[in-house]
C-alpha cells in the first residue's frame, strides 16, 4: 500500500504525490499530477488554486482515500475522521435534509444539529427532501453534513461553483464562521482567486496539467479582518507568482 | 371509472361468447359466479386458495431474496458476473416444465420439491432485473458513503436498496404473476391440493365452469395483494419524489 493513513507530528496532512496518471481512452497514460508536496498544520485552512481541469479534484480524491492508484505517500486522518463536500451535493434524494445529515453522523447531538442548521439557515428545511431544495440550499446541506461528523480534516471541492456571486459570498462567510468556531483543518479547492485569498491561511498555486505546486503563499492577516486592500495585495502577490504562460482560466 | 367500463365490456363480451359457444364450452358469467359461491360456502374454495397462496408466497419470497442477492453481487462484482453469466443463461432458457419434472424426479412428490421448482423458475428473471439495477447504481453516492465511512449494512439499507427499489418492484410485479402460474402447474403435476390440483380434476371432468371459477377467484386474490400490499409499499418508497401539483 502506498498510503499510510496515520496522522503524526504537528502536521495533520502531509501530501507527497510523485505521480498520478490515468489511462486515457487512446491507451496512452495521461499524467494528471506530478511532484506534489505540501503539508497542512492542525487548524490551518489551505486553499489549492489552479485552472479548471488541472487535477485538483483528483488530488482531493487521493487525500480522501477514494483513489489509491498513485505513486507517493499521503498521511491524513483515517476515514471517519475526515469529511468531504463534493462539487455536487451528493445527497440521498430519498431522505430528508435532517436524515441526510444524521445518516453519516449518527452520534451528532440535537443541539449541535440545531446550531449547524441555524448557521447555514437550513432550520426551516429540516424535513424537506433534496428534490425540493435549490442548488444553493442543497450545497448547504452538504456542508452541514460534513461538519456534523466533527471531522479532523475537511475537504471542500469547489463547493460554491455555479452559485451566483451574492450567494457564494454569503456561503463563504458561513463557512468561515464554521471553520473558525471549530478549528477544523480544512483543504479547499477552487479556481476562483477571490475566494482563495478571502479564505486561505495558506494558498497553494497549481499549474495546468500535470499539476505541480508553483508557489505557496501564506496569508497572515486573520480571515475575519482582511480589508479590501489586503485582499488585493494578496491577490497581486499570487499573480506575481504566475510567471511564464499565465493561465487565463485563473480569474485574477 | 374507465376501468369499470372496460371491465363491464369484458363481461358483455363474455356473455356474447357464451351465447354462441354454448354453456358447455364457455359458461355464462352468472354460472361461474354461482359456482364460486357454492365452492365458497362449502369452504373448499378458501382451503384450496389458501394452500396455493402459501406456496406462491414461500416460493416468491425465496426467489426474490436469493435472486436479489445474486443479482446485486453480479451487478457489482465483475468476476462474479463472468462466473455466473453462463449459468444464468442456462437457467433462463430451461423450460419451466423441465425444472418441475426434474425437481419431482429428484426430490420426490414433496412440498419442498414443489416450492423449490417454482422458486428456481422465478430466480433467473429476478437476478437479471436486479443486476441491471445494480449496474445503474450511482458511483457518486458510493464514494460519499466511503468517504464518510458509513458501515456496510447502513450503506446497503439507505443508499443501495433505495436505488434498487424500482428494479425490485419490477421484479416483484412480474414475479408474482409468473410464480402463481407456475405454482398451478406444479400442483397439477404433483400435489394433492391447491387450485392447480382442482383445475386438473376439472380438466378430466371437462368442467369448464369449475376451471373458470377457481382461476377467477385466484385472480381476485392476486388483485387484492396488488392493491392492498404492493401499491402501498410503492407509494411509501417513492414519497420523496416530487409530485406534480
Amino acid at each position: 500500500m502506498n498510503d499510510a493513513r496515520r496522522a503524526g507530528g504537528s502536521e495533520l496532512l502531509d501530501v507527497r504525490i510523485v505521480r498520478k496518471a490515468y489511462a486515457a481512452a487512446t491507451g496512452q497514460p495521461l499524467e494528471v499530477l506530478r511532484d506534489i508536496a505540501f503539508t497542512l498544520a492542525r487548524g490551518e485552512l489551505g486553499v489549492l488554486v489552479g485552472p479548471s481541469g488541472c487535477g485538483k479534484t483528483t488530488m482531493l480524491r487521493i487525500i480522501a482515500g477514494i483513489d489509491v492508484d498513485y505513486d507517493g505517500k499521503v498521511v491524513a486522518p483515517e476515514r471517519g475522521r475526515l469529511a468531504m463536500v463534493f462539487q455536487e451535493p451528493r445527497l440521498l434524494p430519498w431522505r430528508t435534509v435532517e436524515d441526510n445529515v444524521r445518516l453519516v453522523a449518527p452520534s451528532v447531538s440535537e443541539s449541535a444539529l440545531v446550531t449547524l442548521f441555524d448557521v447555514l439557515e437550513l432550520t426551516q428545511h429540516r424535513l424537506h427532501y433534496p428534490g425540493e431544495l435549490s442548488l444553493g440550499l442543497a450545497r448547504r446541506v452538504a456542508v452541514a453534513r460534513a461538519f456534523a461528523v466533527g471531522p479532523e480534516l475537511l475537504l471542500l471541492d469547489e463547493p460554491f461553483v455555479s452559485l451566483d456571486d451574492a450567494l457564494a459570498s454569503k456561503l463563504r462567510d458561513e463557512l468561515s464562521v464554521l471553520v473558525e468556531s471549530r478549528a477544523v483543518t480544512t483543504l479547499l479547492v477552487t479556481h476562483d482567486l477571490d475566494e482563495a485569498v478571502r479564505l486561505a491561511d495558506r494558498l497553494f498555486l497549481l499549474s495546468a496539467r500535470p499539476a505541480q505546486v508553483l508557489a505557496e503563499v501564506p496569508i497572515r492577516v486573520p480571515r475575519g479582518r482582511r480589508t479590501a486592500t489586503e485582499l488585493s495585495v494578496a491577490k497581486a502577490e499570487v499573480v506575481g507568482h504566475l510567471r511564464g504562460p499565465l493561465d487565463p482560466a485563473i480569474k485574477a | 371509472m374507465l376501468r369499470l367500463v372496460s371491465l363491464g365490456l369484458l363481461v358483455i363480451v363474455w356473455y356474447i361468447g357464451s351465447f354462441f359457444a354454448g354453456e358447455q364450452m364457455l359458461p355464462a358469467p352468472m354460472t361461474v359466479l354461482n359456482a364460486i359461491l357454492t365452492e365458497a360456502r362449502s369452504g373448499e374454495l378458501f382451503f384450496q386458495l389458501g394452500v396455493t397462496l402459501v406456496r406462491v408466497l414461500v416460493a416468491f419470497t425465496l426467489a426474490m431474496t436469493i435472486g436479489s442477492a445474486i443479482g446485486l453481487l453480479m451487478g457489482r462484482v465483475a468476476l462474479v458476473n463472468q462466473l455466473g453469466d453462463s449459468w444464468l443463461v442456462v437457467l433462463l432458457n430451461l423450460p419451466a416444465l423441465v425444472i418441475i419434472v426434474l425437481a419431482y424426479l429428484w426430490g420426490g412428490l414433496t412440498e419442498v420439491a414443489a416450492i423449490l421448482a417454482v422458486a428456481i423458475n422465478k430466480l433467473p428473471t429476478a437476478i437479471v432485473t436486479v443486476r441491471e439495477g445494480a449496474r445503474a447504481l450511482d458511483p457518486a453516492l458510493d464514494e460519499m458513503a466511503k468517504v464518510f465511512a458509513m458501515p456496510r449494512l447502513r450503506t446497503l439499507r439507505h443508499i443501495v436498496i433505495p436505488q434498487l427499489a424500482p428494479y425490485l418492484a419490477a421484479a416483484g410485479r412480474s414475479g408474482l404473476s409468473l410464480v402463481w402460474k407456475i405454482v398451478l402447474i406444479v400442483e397439477l403435476l404433483g400435489r394433492p391440493n391447491g387450485v392447480g390440483f382442482e383445475i386438473g380434476i376439472a380438466f378430466q371432468l371437462f368442467d369448464v365452469t369449475r376451471i373458470l371459477a377457481y382461476a377467477l377467484a385466484f385472480v381476485v386474490v392476486i388483485l387484492a395483494i396488488e392493491t392492498l400490499v404492493v401499491q402501498p409499499i410503492e407509494r411509501r418508497a417513492s414519497r420523496w419524489r416530487l409530485r406534480t401539483a
